[in-house]
């Protein structure tokens, strides 16, 4: 029974790692790869921890595999959020068919040109999608 | 049954690091290249966490957990030092 358990448990955390790492290489935005690495990948391991916990049920090693999918679980989303605000600030290139932008980098040496860059491309776009 | 299941874990993770590799190595900018890192370390820990419940042995989790922190640790100081240069 907690074979099968593990089997699956496992197989759906791999899948999900692997969508993780198909969404990194294939997702065309830097900012769009961070959601796709922090959020599947942080699905997919907590499937392949409770599937080796199903597997190793001594309290010392059910204890180290909660303990770290609860470190994963609290600084995935930590670390998007600052690789997020560090790419947005850089003012790295964006998709070119955003709609919206909502945070125009604005505290950067260089920022007015990308900002004024990023402003009319959002019209531009803004105006495709409303034709 | 679940020797087959664990080798075809291992197999599908290690197509992710692959493929994690494959966005190291094209990354048109830093941000993607510690996207890449980042999700390397995790899929590591992924991979120690797995070959450590096929084989049994409990020690491995020690070095993911290490990996998880020094991955963790890595990311916010190339974000930090990122931020830091593109202030100066």
């Amino acid at each position: 029974m907690t074979g099968w358990a593990t089997a699956i448990l496992m197989l759906v955390g791999s899948v999900f790692t692997l969508l993780a790492a198909t969404g990194v290489l294939k997702l065309p935005d830097a900012v769009m790869r961070m959601q796709a690495s922090a959020k599947a990948s942080t699905l997919g391991l907590a499937c392949l921890l409770l599937g080796a916990a199903f597997q190793l049920p001594d309290l010392s090693s059910v204890v180290r595999l909660m303990s770290l999918g609860g470190f994963l679980m609290a600084t995935a989303p930590l670390s998007a959020h600052i690789v997020a605000r560090a790419t947005l600030s850089r003012g790295a290139p964006l998709w070119e068919g955003l709609v919206v932008n909502e945070h125009p980098p604005s505290n950067g040496r260089n920022g007015e040109g990308q900002r004024r860059d990023m402003a009319s491309s959002t019209r531009a776009d803004a105006a495709d999608t409303g034709r | 049954m679940l020797d087959i299941v664990f080798q075809v874990v291992l197999g599908i993770l290690g197509l992710s690091l692959l493929i994690c590799f494959g966005r190291l190595w094209l990354g048109p900018t830093l941000a993607d290249r510690i996207v890449a890192m980042d999700l390397l370390a995790i899929v590591t820990v992924g991979v120690i966490v797995v070959s450590s419940a096929s084989s049994g042995q409990p020690g491995g989790l020690d070095v993911a957990i290490m990996i998880a922190l020094v991955g963790f640790l890595g990311t916010v100081a190339y974000a930090w030092y990122v931020q830091k240069e593109e202030g100066q």
